[in-house]
């Protein structure tokens, strides 16, 4: 069953016809192709197919959402009528509505996220393609002797979008994805690291070789990891890490942690928030980028905001409900899934580049920690807590030393955002979030 | 609608037309001549959730997600389709891509699909599914939880309290010709407080569910407990102190604690990361992994728990296995694919988050069975160390063993008795080591209220843990007090 304009033009109709105030309506459609091979067999192939509509119906000031995979006429008006009547028994609450009618455009740019599939990308081709990435990888050293495998991945989708005010708006993306998982062993342990590479153009994915030879040398500077004494030292992140660091900016300035009080960075507009150096933009115009789209999950256009200027905290990142909450405007920060209302989240969201290179950060510090992996959940954006697993180097004497693992670094992010004393001059967008290498002061590295 | 009033595959075959002849024709397409295995798995699934915060009911939502999956096998080799638009040509379609993969051994075994075979037991019989609740009354609950979280201190700013509700129904059809239908109900209420005391802001939060209806949440007015647990662990929080940092023995609490062992050796024991020989744990069977306290098992069976499955997602019934025993490491979790190629029995843990994943082997309600110590006592016999009793998520790097789990509700113990909280700190271990240090078990196996959602590789599934109070003599607490 197909879905297009004329449809959501009619279920908006018919909301309205049936009493509803206002609505807005989401279809998403999507395709996925992922190749897997495993020591140099193919393992899985796993291809999906995906269409949903999402409903969000207004009583006058209250609100209900709705989503279903089935698209038959029938399932759809029902959903409509389901909708309104969840709508008029929830809270009549003064802030919810649409976007202002004028808040819209209707003249989207094309930003360059979608092209037809490459011609000959074949299955052969795509299980040639991880299985080369794998071979590159393994044959980097004998003691890479297993490995969680390689995949290649392709995802194509189209989002439409329509609401009660007359907007109309439609983009589709596409994504290739190459990444491979090598495993090192050595003296009976075993280490395993990744690398990856995502595009939204074929053309432009690393190579296997690069991809391979990458993973091979994460993977096999783990080996031999050991447990280091409990200590305060410098701490460097990785692009890779302080990318994650750098999210949970973007999850403190969300319109909706300020306004419910659940962030540290609460009450602290056009305050210093972190280092001088420090700025922190969110871009959803960037061409081809990962996180780039036309219009955000309200149907208003996305732009560049700069969240962090120097140090100071310029800006949340808001949607039109948490923009009210707080008597500001939105950022075309809205996301949507299809069954729920919209929400607050970054596009593109990066640290600027600085001016060291990530060679010179590491040889100012005589006795350090070069953080190559956190895992675990223990970040609490409510109060700025900060305490993660982490995998890495020891820097002594300015030189990398020996590999890390279990450990802890902990701190809060009030100070740690502010004791960022180095940003590297290796911005490099790999996903949605990125930054360059930095260095934080003053987190204690709980271990042996 | 109880699931046995629906006992045939009656509701997948109305509402998509599709007959059993229909079924055969598309598993015997997937089958082809070098598959050696082909599965269809029809979902459909209903889902409503409802929040407050600001003392308001401000969402509600219905959703539907509906869809078959295609799966067929050949050695090690998988080849998975799905859609949701659910017609036969589009399955059709499917069984093909399926098997693309496969290339290779195997014999082509002729698929044939009978009536469904009726489920041995109901783990989750439910008389009314909750959501066929009215609205109203959710509403009417979650307001009253914000009352109640208020009312424990003035402190308490915010509430952020959510209920949710599920139905699941599948039908599974095999080339082996097993054909099994499962409705699955799910409900789980969560409550989060932000207290604030000048510019001090603190959270804490408490939850629960199962495979229940409704009246879970109002009998025994689990509501309330809920919502004085929420406050109180935000307004504790407000006084905690530093968490300190190093080495030092650890005593854990009964209950949601357990997500200890989900993290250091449940996931190190899944099939397929020991059929590649990629996990902690790999070769390890018969191997003493734990001291001679700890037996863990993993149980798909318990009545009404999140964690628990009638059948798993391949059509196996659940079952309860276990891992460790008196320390000494017993079983892997399998699915059909791992179990098959490690020719090792099925434990019932072939898991698929929806129509849209292929199976992987997972936990169900994994916990430590009790021991014989008084758990007072036990805090007692600690000189210095960390009694942690409440956590938020955990993580683990299978390949290494290393795990973490982060304290959400933690204190200090100082010559055998719990003095101050602590702010939240996470614990890091390793898998194959963690329980070796386990000193003391307690006789008070608690399991947790319903809250753990498991994911990997992508997929997730609600799973259940549990623990009695344990002492690990040496663990390391990434706090920042050096």
């Amino acid at each position: 069953m197909t879905f297009d304009m004329n449809r959501a033009h009619d279920l908006l109709a018919r909301a309205k016809r049936l009493g509803a105030s206002a609505a807005d309506l989401l279809f998403a459609e999507g395709e996925a192709f992922t190749a897997s091979v495993r020591l140099g067999r193919t393992e899985k192939i796993k291809d999906a197919r995906e269409k949903v509509v999402g409903l969000r119906i207004f009583a006058g000031r209250r609100q209900a959402m709705s989503a279903t995979s089935d698209l038959a006429e029938a399932s759809l008006d029902g959903l409509v009528e389901d909708t309104l009547a969840m709508a008029r028994v929830t809270a009549d609450d003064p802030d919810a509505g649409l976007p202002e009618r004028e808040e819209f455009r209707l003249d989207l740019p094309d930003l360059g996220l979608w092209e037809p599939e490459p011609v000959g990308l074949t299955l052969d081709r795509r299980i040639d393609l991880a299985r080369e990435t794998e071979a590159a990888a393994l044959s980097s050293d004998a003691r890479l002797t297993n490995s969680d495998g390689a995949d290649f991945g392709s995802s194509s989708s189209r989002i439409l979008f329509a609401n009660s005010h007359g907007f109309r708006g439609e983009y589709a993306g596409a994504t290739y994805g190459l990444s491979v998982a090598p495993i090192a062993a050595e003296n009976g342990s075993m280490q395993r690291d990744h690398w990856y590479s995502v595009k939204r153009r074929f053309a432009l994915l690393d190579s296997p070789e690069s991809i391979g030879k990458e993973a091979a040398r994460r993977t096999l500077r783990r080996l031999g990891a050991r447990r280091v004494g409990t200590q305060r030292v410098p701490v460097v992140f990785d692009p890779e890490v302080s990318a994650g660091l750098i999210g949970h900016v973007a999850g403190a300035a969300s319109g909706y942690a300020v306004y419910k009080g659940a962030s540290f960075l609460v009450d602290r507009l056009g305050e210093t928030i972190a280092a001088p150096g420090v700025t922190i933009v969110d871009d959803g115009t960037i061409p081809a980028g990962l996180g780039s789209k036309p219009f955000d999950g309200e149907g208003l256009p996305t732009r560049r905001t700069v969240v962090v200027e120097n140090g100071v905290l310029k800006s949340w990142l808001l949607d039109t409900y948490s923009a009210r909450k707080l008597s500001l405007k939105s950022t075309g920060n809205a996301t949507r899934g299809p069954a729920d209302a919209p929400t607050v989240s970054p596009t593109n969201f990066y640290l600027e580049a600085g001016t060291a290179s990530p060679e010179e950060i590491v040889r100012e510090i005589p006795d350090g920690f070069y953080v190559t992996e956190l895992i675990g959940f223990g970040v609490n954006l409510v109060n700025g807590d900060y305490s993660r697993g982490a995998v890495g180097l020891w820097i002594s004497g300015g030189e990398i030393a020996f590999p890390v693992e279990e450990v802890t670094i902990a701190g809060n992010l009030r100070e740690m955002l502010g004791a960022i004393t180095r940003i590297g001059n290796d911005l490099v967008f790999r996903g949605r979030i990125a930054a360059p290498t930095i260095r934080i002061d003053g987190l204690t590295v709980a271990g042996a | 609608m109880s699931a046995a009033s629906e006992p045939s595959n009656e509701f997948f075959a109305i509402r998509y037309g599709l007959s059993g002849t229909d079924l055969d024709r598309v598993l015997t397409r997937a089958l082809g001549r070098p598959v050696d295995y082909a599965d269809l798995y029809f979902e459909h699934t209903e889902s409503e959730s409802v929040s407050l915060e600001e003392s308001m009911v401000k969402r509600a939502s219905k959703s539907v997600s509906q869809g078959v999956g295609v799966r067929a096998t050949a050695g090690e080799k998988t080849g998975y389709a799905y859609s949701d638009e659910i017609t036969l040509e589009r399955l059709a379609d499917a069984a093909t891509t399926a098997r693309a993969i496969a290339e290779g051994a195997g014999a082509a075994v002729p698929a044939r699909v009978g009536p469904p075979r009726p489920l041995a037991r109901n783990l989750y019989p439910v008389e009314k599914h909750a959501g066929e609740i009215p609205l109203g009354e959710k509403i009417g609950l979650l307001e009253g939880i914000d009352r109640i979280a208020r009312a424990q201190d003035p402190r308490i700013r915010n509430v952020i309290a959510s209920f949710s509700c599920s139905k699941k129904r599948f039908l599974l059809a095999t080339s082996e010709g097993v054909v099994v239908e499962d409705t699955q109900p799910l409900v789980r209420l969560n409550v989060a407080c932000i207290a604030q005391d000048g510019d001090n802001r603190q959270s804490g939060s408490y939850g629960g569910g199962g495979r229940t209806g409704f009246d879970f949440i109002l009998g025994d007015r689990a509501f309330e407990f809920y919502a004085r647990e929420a406050a109180r662990q935000a307004i504790l929080n407000l006084s905690a102190v530093d968490a300190p940092a190093g080495t030092m023995d650890v005593v854990l609490g009964p209950g949601w604690p357990g997500i200890l062992l989900h993290e250091a050796v449940g996931h190190g024991l899944e099939g397929d990361f020991n059929r590649k020989g990629t996990s902690a744990f790999s070769g390890r069977l018969g191997q003493k992994v734990a001291s001679d306290l700890c037996t863990v098992v993993d149980d798909g069976t318990i009545p009404g728990r999140r964690g628990s499955i009638n059948v798993d997602d391949e059509g196996t019934p659940s079952a309860r296995t276990v891992l460790i025993e008196k320390g000494v490491l017993r079983t892997y979790l399998q699915d059909r694919l791992n179990a098959r190629l490690m020719k090792m029995p099925l434990t019932g843990n072939g898991r698929r988050e929806s129509y849209g994943h292929h199976p992987m082997p997972r936990m169900t309600n994994t916990f430590m069975l009790a021991g014989g110590d008084d758990p007072e006592e036990i805090v007692r016999s600690v000189n210095k160390g960390l009694y942690a009793v409440a956590f938020g998520g955990g993580q683990v790097d299978i390949t290494n063993g290393k795990f973490v789990f982060s304290a959400s509700e933690a204190y200090l113990i100082e010559n055998g008795r719990v003095t101050a909280p602590v702010k939240g700190a996470t614990l890091i271990g390793n898998g194959p080591d963690v329980l070796t240090r386990v000193s003391r078990v307690g006789g008070d196996l608690k399991l947790d209220p319903g809250i753990g959602t498991c994911g990997k590789d992508g997929q997730s599934v609600p799973v259940g843990v549990g623990l009695p109070t344990i002492r690990i003599d040496g663990m390391t607490v990434g706090g920042t007090r050096p």
